[in-house]
């Protein structure tokens, strides 16, 4: 029989860092994430696990980048402001090339902005989680279920790749709670780490995590090399579809707003408009290939986001701007009502007939 | 025949980068002996700073981690708690620990964090050219108090060792020079008190080293030392701030 519990998004969050093997985890307090700072609170010391509260965000990602360096699996969470402190240390770990899960439960900004959920920290997760050229891995779950499936499987992509790997969701999808399959814990990938600071023990060259190269062709060429890599995560590129086959209108959403989406999709099919939904799972790399196929029978997109229209420029690129694509968004941390969803899919669907 | 002076083992054999006149080399030397002497490179983790020092990676034959400017005991914590077993030191100059690392210090002492801090301390920024530091002299000239440290509008520099020393989780601080061989000799004694510590698992340790920086001081080698003895001296005294083991 399944082992189904009831938790809480943060909360199958926390569950599933520890059965992936995570037993170092460094965090600060932010709203409204901080069900995995006390899940792990409690969980850590009684198998043998750190829990630590740290000073800042700041001291918390570096932490981790320290229990990365020497090779344990290991997670920081935080929600939007939290993170925007957290981007030094996710540039330094892409820079030293080390695995590690990062999770942000987005409110809604800029400044301290609020509590209430968002989606408006895309381009950060997507584009510019710090300085200089480098990418996490992006995983957006939508369900309880994928918050814990997801972030198993976040920290396997990581030691794979050698990178940081973000699950982005958002307060409501934190503090919603549904029954969650806990026994679907895989079997992790182990993987030999042999450039981890564990001391050398005598009997190798000393190991070093580093990111300082004053050699210019040096750094370029560990720059492209990295990029290199970064294309074989590309493969991993995707997504969920939904009723896409005859669909004239696409609407592509993420996270809360996909579950949004499928309501507004099954309401607008009731009334004879051929609408279908694809959620990217992956938001880096986003399924680019997914979008371009879609686009060639599609007439029109429409995209639901909680922010200022930040995926949409992802989905024009994918498409080539071949199609019209409409926004259909709240921002500050409101959610989009089914109605202005259905709204919008109307719109977009006399756009593609004209 | 004997050999009475040799390179210390946990020092690897490429010429340093940094400036004549420089105390660095000094301090690798004598955190070198120390973990030669205790036989711990094969267990050390050390953390490198931003800063001058930021290449003592190349230098040490321990496993190393480059930290971002003001982070190494941050750093440390994550290498020190995911393995305990191994022996974990932060390198920082003052601008690295004083500055922007200050409440990474702070809270690593706090917490009692086990692990061992070398703080070089020549009272100015060495690598970007020579700035006023948080341990810069009331009246020192530097690129940014052209006109001498002014503590009305700059503030007053920062005593490191009389700061940790009040907390619970520091189990030892002292603050010693390079200035002379003796005092060079405590220094080593400071040091590898301080590993010991870390061994026996007592807590925050911490060894502040009073140095000299020739080059953004704009004096030669020795008048270096000079000003070194005739200014931070005073300042900033030596002697053991804190040392639980005592006090008991």
């Amino acid at each position: 029989m399944a082992d189904k519990v009831l938790m809480k998004g943060n909360e199958a969050i926390a569950e599933a860092a520890l059965t992936a093997g995570c037993r170092h985890f460094f965090g600060y307090p932010i709203t409204p994430q901080t069900e995995i700072s006390a899940y792990m609170a409690k969980k850590m010391p009684k198998i043998g696990g750190t829990f630590l509260q740290a000073e800042s965000e700041i001291a918390a990602i570096n932490m981790v980048y320290g229990a990365s360096a020497a090779g344990v699996r290991t997670m920081t969470s935080s929600s939007s402001p939290g993170i925007s402190l957290k981007s030094e240390g996710l540039s330094y770990l892409a820079g030293a090339d080390l695995p590690a899960v990062i999770v942000n439960i987005q409110r809604g900004g800029p400044g301290l902005g609020g509590i209430r959920p968002s989606q408006s920290d895309y381009f950060q997760a997507t584009r510019a989680a710090g300085h200089g050229d480098f990418h996490m891995i992006v995983l957006a779950p939508t369900t309880v279920q994928e918050m814990f499936d997801l972030t198993i499987e976040a920290f396997d992509l990581a030691d794979r790749f050698r990178m940081t790997a973000m699950i982005l969701g958002d307060g409501m999808l934190g503090q919603v709670m549904e029954p969650v399959d806990i026994s679907k814990g895989k079997e992790q990938e182990v993987i030999e780490k042999d450039w981890a600071l564990t001391g050398t023990k005598n009997k190798r060259k000393h190991n070093l995590a580093n990111s300082l190269y004053l050699e210019a062709e040096e750094l370029e060429s560990l720059n492209i090399k990295r990029f290199e890599r970064y294309k074989q995560v590309e493969e991993l590129a995707r997504a969920e579809h939904y009723l896409t086959e005859d669909a004239d209108v696409i609407v592509v959403a993420y996270g809360i707003c996909a579950r949004i989406a499928k309501n507004a999709i099954d309401e607008a099919r009731e009334e004879g408009i051929k609408v279908g939904l694809i959620r990217p799972i992956t938001l880096w790399p986003f399924p680019k290939k997914d979008l371009l196929k879609a686009s060639e029978t599609a007439k029109a997109f429409v995209v639901v986001e909680m922010s200022m229209g930040q995926m949409i420029q992802d989905v024009e690129l994918s498409i080539r701007c071949s199609k019209p694509v409409l926004l259909c968004n709240r921002t500050g941390g409101m959610v989009p009502e089914p109605e202005e969803v259905i709204g919008a899919i109307r719109n977009a669907n006399q756009e593609g007939r004209s | 025949m004997e050999i009475v002076f040799d390179r210390p083992k946990a020092l690897t054999d490429i010429a340093n980068h940094y400036c004549p006149g420089c105390t660095h080399g000094i301090i690798h030397r004598l955190v070198a002996e120390v973990m030669d002497e205790l036989d711990i490179t094969g267990s050390t983790v050390g953390v490198a700073p931003v800063g001058c020092s930021v290449f003592a990676y190349n230098y040490f034959e321990c496993d190393m981690a480059q930290a971002a400017h003001g982070r190494a005991p941050a750093v440390a914590t994550g290498l020190k708690r995911a393995i305990p077993e191994n022996m974990v030191f932060t390198y920082q100059g003052d601008g690295d620990l004083a500055a922007i690392g200050t409440a990474e210090i702070v809270h690593a002492a706090a917490r009692g964090e086990n692990i061992t801090v070398i703080f070089v301390n020549n009272a100015i920024y060495g690598m970007t050219g020579g700035q006023m530091a948080p341990t810069t002299l009331p009246g020192q000239v530097t690129q940014t108090s052209p006109y001498g440290r002014d503590t009305v509008t700059a503030g007053h520099p920062i005593k490191v060792c009389e700061l940790l020393s009040t907390l619970e989780g520091t189990a030892y601080a002292e603050r010693v020079s390079l200035d002379s061989v003796k005092n060079i000799r405590n220094a080593k004694k400071a040091i590898k008190k301080a590993f010991e510590y870390q061994q026996a698992k007592k807590g925050f340790s911490i060894v502040e080293l009073l140095s000299t920086c020739s080059t953004n001081w704009g004096l030669e080698p020795v008048e270096a030392m000079k000003w070194l003895q005739d200014n931070m001296l005073p300042f900033y005294p030596l002697g053991v701030y804190k040392d639980k083991e005592a006090e008991v």
